[in-house]
């Protein structure tokens, strides 16, 4: 089996040709947390997040700062704009949404039954440089609008 | 993303990561990813193959439903497409380009300090 892309080292060197001076810091914590689904998976609302933006990328303010935001699942959007995000843009495309933000395949299982619904709207939290902006505004907003609309488990498919 | 997994599964929801930057992942520690050995972009499965998409979201299930402790790290069971050289291409510094993404640093710097001035 191939080994994995090492993204760290590969983003190092990046940023090292780019005239960067300081490596990036990536998170690293030794404690993790851990949670149990509360009921069978038969009878869990799930809930999806993805990085990407709205289509008309109304999810930045004034100053061009990006927020937690919030979309249907049904219909699901026919649009979502990921190309500001670090993707691979030479070997793939993004034009099949399922591809990073697979909402029919989850209303599919939804209705087999595999789990007990897909959340009514699907989540997305903008990838930052700053740790501090993810941990202390983002992440607390999406777990609001996770507890609103009751997910008892939840997929993230970063881009 | 590692980030918001690790403060939704604090507040009691169980979660799952399903991506395809392991090393990443591995180093900030999440309660349970899905690694999928797929260039950046399509972590749910190659664009239009459904029936890749729905096997890597029952295994991300199965990890929801099944996994015994944090740090349960899976690898869904496909390759990518026959272009074995994509693990080589995603932000790859190609010495003969070196002018050219140092230029480009210096714009990037630039456009970052308006926008920090913006912000204020």
């Amino acid at each position: 089996m191939d080994q994995p892309v090492g993204y760290m080292q590969r983003t190092r060197e990046y940023y090292r040709a780019l005239g960067y001076e300081t490596d990036y810091v990536w998170a690293h914590f030794d404690e993790v947390p851990f949670a149990r689904l509360s009921k069978p998976l038969g009878q869990a609302r799930i809930a999806l997040v993805s990085t990407s933006s709205p289509a008309d990328r109304s999810n930045r303010d004034a100053k061009g700062v990006k927020h937690v935001w919030s979309g249907a699942t049904e219909p699901p959007p026919a649009k979502l704009f990921t190309h500001d995000l670090a993707w691979d843009k030479e070997s793939t495309h993004m034009e099949d949404r399922e591809s990073f933000l697979p909402i029919r395949a989850m209303q599919r299982l939804a209705e087999e039954g595999v789990v007990g619904g897909l959340a009514p709207r699907f989540h997305c939290i903008p990838t930052e440089y700053s740790h501090r902006k993810t941990m202390e505004e983002d992440a607390p907003a999406l777990v609001g609008l996770l507890r609103d609309e009751r997910a008892d488990g939840v997929i993230l498919l970063p881009i | 993303m590692s980030l918001a997994a690790r403060a939704i599964e604090a507040a009691g929801i169980p979660t799952v990561i399903v991506g395809s930057a392991l090393d990443i992942v591995e180093y900030c520690g999440v309660p349970r990813f899905l690694f999928t050995d797929f260039p950046l972009g399509n972590p749910a499965g190659h664009p239009w193959r459904a029936d890749i998409q729905r096997a890597v979201l029952r295994q991300a299930l199965g990890m929801l439903e099944r996994a015994a402790g944090p740090r349960t790290i899976a690898r869904a069971p496909f390759a990518w497409k026959d272009d074995p050289a994509w693990r080589g291409r995603y932000g790859r510094v190609d010495p003969v380009e070196a002018a050219r993404l140092r230029a480009a640093g210096e714009a990037r710097r630039r456009m970052q300090a308006e926008a920090k001035a913006r912000r204020g």
